[in-house]
């Protein structure tokens, strides 16, 4: 078992279990309470189209989400900003959109797609050290972005009208909010999928929420506990060799059903 | 004192879709004002507000606050929103981080906040709320929820206050402590309080303003009963129940 701490792969898929741990905890926490986690959703299908363009024009198909994630957060920005309050239509809209056009290209393409199943439901077991550059500079600018406007993160997601009022560039912060988003989603392609990762911005929020009532306490224990869910999954796709996505889904899923299961029992 | 308005409405006109909700509104308000609303639901009243405090934009004429355009001066104005702003139950944030939120200042990047940690602990003392000062928002009742959101309106020290209905469902304890709290205040800031009781204002503020599409400003102790029954369109015994003389003069 430990020799196994001496093969590359499993560091960096360790490393990276760390890495989009932090950026879940965080960022996990504002979509949670913001009620957002269908816009999140949408991203990460969003981002499928590109990751599927990329791939049949020979690109980095991670370099095609992150550019197309970053703009839908971009566009949804704009259309919060607009006051549009159909919002989550345009986004059920898109989300089957950009899944269509990813397939569309990805069958278009030349020969077998041994990657696709990997970006559909996660591979952490071949994070390449560029990766984890990368992730280690999305978490810092997440860190950044957070640290620095943490208390005007917290007004625009309780009370909007009134952070308007102190004078707070409500749009402008929400724009970012959704581009930490869309940074957040990126991320978790490699390790969760994009059809799966969903669970690793919801599941460790929702139980942290349930032992800690601060932002900032949940976004700390939320991270710890998405970083047992990864390393769970990372555990089981090396060993009965499944997609890392799948694993952590059943590992945070399971332990949801159970934790709810007791509480109800002790309530 | 200086004769400046601090807040000054010139036939302002608004519409949400088709439908005009106020018609030429004109009002000054001075340093030594203090100012209630009143009206119908649906009269206008929040809308008004949010026009003073620039989340709003009028379809027609103009709003200086301080001499300038609304949206750059209103962090330097307490606000009490309307209740039904509040927030899921569920949103992990205490009391003392709400209040908070009131010293928030358009600078993101100036360190230093106005207030520090003694005026918010000074402020949930005012509405007699601090000992729930690290009780989560979720779990106070409607009551304790409005004192504390009065309190972040007075953390900051505010140039101009205004609340949309305070005291709508306060005690009447408390809402005696608000009125000495706001007349105190109003010795060194105007306030505009929207309220449907009648008989608190009477004695405490100065102007009375009637609104229902068009705005009927009078000083206190002036308000007709006709002024009334213009504003409500319902019969004058419905509202002047238990209403002191001193409010509707009689013709
Ligand atoms: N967001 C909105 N979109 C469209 N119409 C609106 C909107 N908000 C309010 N209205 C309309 O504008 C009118 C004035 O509403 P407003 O909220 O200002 O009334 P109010 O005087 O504050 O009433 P209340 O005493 O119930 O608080 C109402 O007729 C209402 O239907
Ligand atoms: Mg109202």
């Amino acid at each position: 078992m430990i020799d196994l701490l001496t093969y590359e792969f499993i560091q960096h898929a360790i490393l990276a279990a760390i890495l989009v741990s932090i950026a879940c905890g965080i960022i996990g926490t504002y979509v949670v309470i913001n009620r957002i986690v269908f816009i999140s959703g949408g991203i990460a299908h969003i981002a499928f189209g590109g990751l599927g363009a990329a791939y049949y024009l020979g690109f980095n198909p991670l370099i095609g989400a992150s550019s197309i994630s970053l703009l839908s957060a971009l566009g949804l920005g704009w259309m919060d900003c607009q006051g549009n309050e159909r919002e989550d239509t345009i986004i059920g809209i898109l989300w089957a959109l950009g899944m269509a056009i990813g397939s569309i290209f990805i069958s278009l393409s030349p020969g077998y797609a041994p990657d696709l199943m990997s970006y559909l439901f996660g591979s952490i077991l071949t994070v390449s050290s560029q990766d984890l550059s990368f992730m280690l500079a999305w978490d810092l600018i997440i860190l950044f972005f957070v640290t620095f406007f943490f208390k005007q993160f917290q007004a625009i997601s309780y009370d909007r009208e009134y952070a308007r009022t102190r004078g707070i560039p409500v749009h402008a912060l929400y724009t970012i909010l959704l581009l930490l988003i869309a940074i957040t989603v990126v991320m978790l392609i490699q390790v969760m999928g994009a059809l799966l990762l969903i669970a690793l911005i919801t599941i460790p929020v929702t139980i942290a929420n349930i032992f800690s009532q601060s932002i900032r306490k949940i976004m700390v224990c939320s991270f710890f506990i998405s970083l047992v869910f990864t390393l769970s999954g990372l555990w089981l796709s090396y060993f009965f060799n499944l997609p890392s996505g799948a694993a952590i889904v059943v590992v945070a899923g399971g332990s949801y059903m159970i934790l709810k299961g007791v509480r109800l029992k002790i309530n | 004192m200086n004769n400046e308005p601090i807040l000054e409405i010139q036939n302002v006109y608004f519409t949400y879709k088709r439908q005009p909700v106020l018609d030429e509104i004109n009002l000054a308000l001075y340093r030594e004002d203090f100012l209630a609303l009143i009206g119908p639901n649906g009269g206008g009243k929040t809308t008004l507000v949010k026009l003073i405090l620039g989340l709003l934009k009028p379809s027609r004429g103009n709003i200086f606050l301080f001499g300038k355009r609304p949206e750059s001066v209103r962090s330097s104005v307490g606000y009490v929103p309307q209740k039904s702003t509040e927030r899921y139950r569920d949103f992990p944030i205490n009391v003392h981080e709400v209040v908070r939120m009131g010293c928030l200042k358009a600078h993101i990047f100036k360190k230093k906040e106005s207030s520090p940690t003694h005026s918010i602990e000074g402020a949930l003392e005012s509405v007699s709320m601090s000992s729930y000062m690290h009780r989560q928002i979720g779990e106070l009742s409607g009551g304790q929820l409005q004192r504390v959101l009065i309190a972040r309106a007075l953390v900051s020290n505010p140039a101009l206050l205004i609340m949309d209905e305070p005291t709508a469902s306060i005690d009447t304890e408390m809402e005696k402590g608000l009125y000495d709290i706001l007349k105190d205040l109003n010795k060194k800031i105007p306030i505009i309080i929207v309220t449907h009781d009648l008989t608190a204002i009477s004695e405490n503020v100065n102007k009375i303003g009637c609104l229902n599409r068009y705005l009927y400003c009078h000083r206190s102790g002036e308000v007709t009963e006709e002024d009334i029954l213009k504003t409500y369109n319902c019969p004058i015994e419905l509202l002047a129940h238990g209403l002191p003389h001193k409010v509707l003069k009689k013709h």
